[in-house]
């Protein structure tokens, strides 16, 4: 995409009224995503009496004041969620990445036994998903119900991420390979020192990808976890937020509550938090993968 | 190099393979297994025996499903959803993008761009939430209108406007994302199109129309059939979280009739029929989709994750 600020001297000027329907369109799609969300990080902050005085929302944060985050993260239903959906991202995204990259790089060698079939085998899962009911049946079968490694298991291989690693992997110039190859140096060794560290850039790409997946995830908690103990956050958000189910032990003060409403939203806040964080990086990176994907491997 | 026969390239690769294993065996457990699990569509399946002692009941299951309404009422709401979103949601994101492409200041188009992407990150649940404390019962929207002495909106909660809240939502969420594609396809387009349009004497709305459009039909026309292509998976988690606010008649797509019939209610051979049907029909449409694709002379396109 070109980046000069200049007008090509061809187009000419848009006239005013144009220019004032893009200003005032732009502004209002800006505000519509950004809204929400300062109502949500502003509520969180806020103090009982302004939440009285606004009707249980803060627009523009008047208050500030962190008792909610206090609240729920001293121990607790939340506490203990924000610990299993970061058990989950760390460990699950690790066993993904692992997963995928060692993959993607077995299947690298077009003329390796059996490679078409391989392949094959992997990309048809494009195709199939094997729907809901077969892969709770299979859960259950293994024994993972009520099993945090349930939100890990069925969910740790996107076939494509794969495709992505491998389009990587393949663009790695084969004499580097070879001669490692002829210097004796194993597959494994080969992939650990030379085509591993040519790829940081991908595998984060990848890596960011399956753990805003595992994070994000809900569905396969509410499926496979009856025990509430093991819950991740977004079905904590779901039940405590969107349900308003209250939570017990919320808050280990019962002296000095804060507002529900300002815990409730201190929960989605810490739920969105991570997410916020990665997303510059995301954005950066994010469009080359759009695109790779676009096309099939 | 000499050729291998089978046993030597085995020898020789073996390294490869047993490094796509773990995957390879992640996949066979969990996604090939249960695929062939769907034949309990066939079984009168109870939860607490082996499947080998379930009966055969045939196509049982298939015709008790077919003699559902409710499963009738699900397909037709996932439909019309798709029909909603075809119409109301695809072609926000091109409109975004032809608007952000005709940005001079690099800057604004930047900043835009960060927000919009943005919501593509959340999760569902989040999603809602943010709806929720906006839209809601008790949201701003509605502390407003009845400050102001009007009645509430149940934005959330009105069966008859339910699909368009889910066009909507869907919306916020993916109309930034969906502009990347576009974006790449509008920069593909020739300057020297756009110079001796000008040339003519043609203004920026006749560009957009003779230049503009044309440059990216081919990309539009694939991702329109790419969609129907997807014509029956429609935002089952976000649906899953507000299909109590409505009820099942509105809300029910093919997605929550499987999870409600057959995990709910432990009617499991009838939900497997239902997400087998669902499975079968949704393939048909891709590779129907794909076909199409490669007929306008493209490759096939995967655009989302």
């Amino acid at each position: 995409m070109s980046t000069t600020d200049a007008r090509p001297a061809w187009a000419g000027k848009p006239s005013v009224p144009t220019s004032v329907i893009k200003a005032i369109v732009l502004v209002i799609v800006t505000a519509v995503v950004l809204f929400p969300f300062l109502v949500v990080i502003s509520t969180s902050l806020a103090t009982q009496a302004d939440l009285t005085a606004n009707g249980g929302f803060m627009i523009v944060p008047e208050s500030f004041t962190l008792d909610a985050y206090r609240a729920v993260l001293s121990g607790g239903v939340v506490t203990r969620a924000v610990g299993v959906s970061a058990f989950v991202t760390v460990v699950g995204t690790a066993l993904s990445l692992v997963c995928t990259a060692l993959a993607a790089y077995g299947l690298t060698r077009r003329d390796s036994f059996g490679h078409r079939p391989i392949l094959t085998f992997f990309l048809l899962t494009f195709l199939f998903t094997p729907g809901i009911i077969p892969s709770y049946l299979m859960v259950k079968q293994l024994g993972l119900i009520d099993n945090v490694w349930a939100l890990i298991l069925p969910s740790a291989i996107s076939a494509f991420n794969l495709v992505i690693v491998r389009g990587f992997f393949m663009g790695i110039p084969d004499e580097l390979i070879d001669a490692a190859r002829i210097d004796g140096a194993g597959e494994l060794r080969i992939f650990a020192t030379i085509v591993l560290p040519l790829s940081r850039a991908v595998l984060a790409v990848v890596g960011l990808f399956y753990a805003v997946g595992y994070w994000n995830a809900f569905f396969n908690a509410m499926l496979y976890l009856n025990d509430t103990s093991l819950w991740p956050l977004q079905l904590v958000v779901r039940t405590y937020v969107l349900q308003a189910n209250p939570i017990l032990d919320a808050s280990g003060d019962a002296g000095a509550q804060p507002p529900t409403q300002a815990i409730q939203m201190a929960v989605a806040v810490l739920a969105l938090l991570p997410i916020a964080m990665v997303f510059p990086f995301l954005q950066r990176n994010f469009t080359k993968g759009v695109l790779t994907g676009a096309i099939k491997g | 190099m000499p050729t291998l026969n089978g046993t030597q390239r085995l020898r020789r690769d073996r390294s490869m393979l047993l490094m796509v294993l773990p995957a390879g065996l992640l996949l066979l457990v969990f996604t090939y297994v249960p695929l062939v699990g769907n034949v309990i569509a066939f079984l009168d399946y109870q939860p607490y025996l082996p499947i080998e002692q379930s009966p055969w009941v045939g196509l049982g299951n298939f015709q008790l499903l077919f003699a559902d309404p409710a499963f009738w009422r699900a397909v037709s709401n996932t439909l019309q959803i798709t029909f909603l979103q075809v119409v109301f949601a695809f072609p926000v994101p091109i409109a975004l993008a032809i608007l952000l492409s005709s940005l001079i200041s690099s800057r604004v188009k930047k900043i835009v761009q960060t927000v919009v992407y943005l919501p593509h990150f959340l999760s569902w649940v989040l999603i809602v939430a943010l709806f929720q404390q906006v839209l809601g019962g008790s949201g701003v929207i509605n502390q407003f209108l009845t400050q102001q002495g009007l009645h509430a909106v149940g934005f959330m909660t009105t069966p008859e406007t339910f699909k368009l809240l889910i066009v909507a939502q869907g919306v916020w969420k993916d109309a930034g994302w969906g502009t990347i594609i576009f974006l790449a396809a509008l920069t593909a387009i020739d300057d020297a199109l756009y110079e001796s349009a000008a040339m003519d004497g043609a203004g920026w709305w006749q560009r957009l129309w003779h230049v503009t459009l044309p440059g990216i039909r081919p990309i539009i026309a694939i991702l329109l059939i790419l969609n129907l292509g997807q014509a029956l998976n429609v935002g089952f988690e976000q649906i899953l979280l507000q299909r109590s606010n409505v009820g099942p008649d509105a809300a029910e797509v093919l997605d929550t009739y499987v999870y409600f019939h057959g995990i709910g209610d432990g009617n499991f051979g009838l939900g497997a029929a239902a997400g087998l049907f669902k499975g079968v029909v949704g393939l048909i449409l891709i590779l129907a989709a794909n076909k199409v694709s490669h007929l306008l002379g493209e490759q096939g396109v995967y655009s989302r994750q």
